[in-house]
């Protein structure tokens, strides 16, 4: 039940880069092949997931190690995590309407199905099973959301340039992006030898 | 303490939290105060409280936008200028917007929203629009899916507009809608009575204003009517008229020809072709007949398009395009300036303007109203 021996910051950059939660654990793939069509609506995705991810792990950090453990009800996480994020997103979806429509429209459906993605109940339920601090959980949250951002960032801006090359016609749309993750989720991989968060 | 009620009071009290935080935040966020809106630079300033669209909020102040989908941006209707800076365009509005509108920040006033001052540019005509409380004084079942429903003007008790235009009517909340829905219907009647507005309505399966009109609407009943609105009208010229209109399209081509009956105007020829599926589709057909025998250049050609063997059919058979088609290359003067005035769904009118076009009428003399 102890918190693993890793700095906060080593856990960041392993959560940016070696064990970045969409191309290592494939989670939160959905919305990031919906919507890296398009760089502006990436970056916005992108910084909303960073935003969940952050305020997420940190409520969820507090409710699982004060409400959760001491009253033993460890069963009850999924539910609880899941209400914390569709609140948070809730929130933030209020606050982005008030600030950019524009944004706002341009994520359309993508930012209440935030609520369901994957990789923000990953994370949380990631940072329950490996006992990290509140630091580490934090600093683990807030990278994963950034690894997530830049691989969309990544994604969109490939996407880019092949939609502009002669791709084979049956490969058009989801066929060559699924191949373009794959190269990009081996790319990473290369990373992986160097720390074992997992 | 048993854990089931631990777990439910745990449950239940986070997420009494979670739904009081989002109420405060919903407090906060979307708190606009008061809010001004400057019409045609100061004509009329309205103090509003912000927060809602503009079609709603102008509307609210007696300043009716014409729309026909009721502020879900599928018509692209409800277009206004906005002198002020109100943010980028909306991916919803750029489907309407050509380049010289984005420059003039030509807006559609149902995906806006009034958040601070706002400057508005709207013709003068919109402020002759004003919402009747209007009594239903009649209804007639023209087909098994569609009814003509005649409403009396209460107050105000007159309505001036040109046949072609339109107004909404608005639906009251019932059963499971919870909100007014408001929608574009046609007049069928012609102006000269004012005082009584009459539309064609036909049952769309599961549309929330068709099914209130058809299913729950009784005589004697009261509700609001929006209007006029609209640029669709009577052209004044020499030309041949051809009007092409199929199902509840009827209503406004019906609401032109009378009118030009009422008012002596003539024009050199005047055809209608009325698309329908089969006999049970086709309604009014004696009225024009009617018409026809005492309107010597007024033709009236009803076309079937799946007519049933129970019908015995001996007229027109064919989509409506395709009899138009037969007519103007046989039985019109190929040489003689013609228009078209169509009334129907996309489908429809894009066909019947391909064929148009096709005849060599130019596409300046083509006047529609498509339902969206």
């Amino acid at each position: 039940m102890n918190a693993p021996a890793l700095s906060p910051i080593v856990l960041l950059f392993a959560a940016v880069f070696t064990s970045n939660i969409l191309l290592s654990n494939f989670l939160g793939m959905c919305s990031f092949i919906s919507i890296s069509g398009n760089i502006k609506s990436s970056n916005g995705l992108g910084i909303a997931v960073i935003l969940v991810m952050t305020i997420s792990s940190a409520i969820n950090w507090f409710i699982d190690r004060f409400i959760m453990l001491p009253l033993g009800l460890g069963f009850l996480s999924f539910i609880v995590f899941i209400m914390v994020i569709a609140a948070t997103v809730q929130i933030l979806e209020m606050v982005i309407e008030r600030i950019s429509p524009a944004l706002y429209m341009a994520l359309g459906i993508f930012l209440p199905l935030i609520t369901v993605n994957c990789a923000i109940l990953g994370v949380v339920l990631f940072i329950q099973i490996r006992h990290y601090t509140f630091l580490q959980a934090l600093l683990f949250g807030f990278g994963s959301g950034v690894g997530w951002w830049l691989a969309i960032l990544a994604l969109a801006a490939i996407r880019a340039k092949v939609d502009k090359s002669p791709v084979p016609s049956g490969l058009k749309g989801p066929g060559i992006t699924l191949i373009t993750i794959g190269l990009m989720a081996m790319a990473f991989l290369g990373f992986s030898g160097m720390l074992a968060v997992q | 303490m048993p854990l089931v009620i631990v777990a439910t009071l745990v449950v239940s009290s986070m997420s009494a939290v979670l739904a009081l935080v989002i109420v405060l935040v919903d407090l906060v966020v979307n708190n606009y105060g008061e809010v001004k809106i400057d019409v045609n630079d100061g004509a009329k300033t309205l103090t509003v409280k912000g927060g809602s669209s503009l079609l709603s909020t102008l509307g609210g102040e007696g300043i009716f936008i014409p729309s026909s989908c009721g502020g879900r941006a599928t018509c692209g209707v409800c277009k206004v200028r906005v002198a002020s800076d109100v943010g980028p365009h909306l991916p919803t509005e750029l489907p309407f917007m050509s380049g010289a509108e984005i420059k003039d920040n030509i807006r559609l006033s149902c995906q806006i929203k009034v958040k601070a001052d706002i400057k508005i540019v709207i013709p003068e005509e919109l402020f002759a629009i004003q919402r009747h409380r209007a009594r239903v004084a009649e209804i007639v079942d023209l087909t098994y899916d569609t009814k003509l429903i005649r409403f009396s003007l209460l107050e105000p008790a007159e309505m001036k507009f040109t046949s072609g235009q339109f107004a909404q009517i608005v639906v009251p909340p019932y059963e499971r809608v919870r909100e007014e829905t408001v929608r574009a219907y046609s007049f069928a009647s012609t102006p000269a009575r004012p005082n009584e507005v009459e539309f064609i309505v036909r049952l769309v399966p599961g549309g929330t204003a068709t099914t209130y009109l058809h299913k729950h609407l009784a005589v004697g009943q009261e509700l609001a009517v929006v209007g006029p609105m609209g640029e669709f009208r009577l052209h004044d010229n020499e030309a041949a008229m051809i009007c092409i209109a199929g199902g509840s399209g009827m209503a406004p081509i019906k609401s032109i020809l009378f009118d030009m009956r009422e008012r002596g105007i003539g024009k050199p020829a005047v055809w209608y072709f009325f698309g329908a599926v089969s006999k049970r589709d086709l309604y009014l057909v004696d009225l024009f007949r009617e018409l026809e025998a005492s309107w010597p250049s007024f033709h009236f050609v009803p076309a079937l398009s799946a007519p049933l063997p129970d019908d015995h059919w001996d007229g027109e058979t064919g989509l409506v395009t395709t009899v138009t088609k037969k007519y103007m290359d046989e039985k019109m003067d190929k040489s003689a300036p013609k228009e078209a005035y169509l009334c129907g769904s996309p489908g429809m009118i894009d066909a019947s303007v391909a064929l148009l076009k096709s005849e060599g009428i130019p596409e300046d003399k083509i006047y529609y109203d498509k339902f969206s």
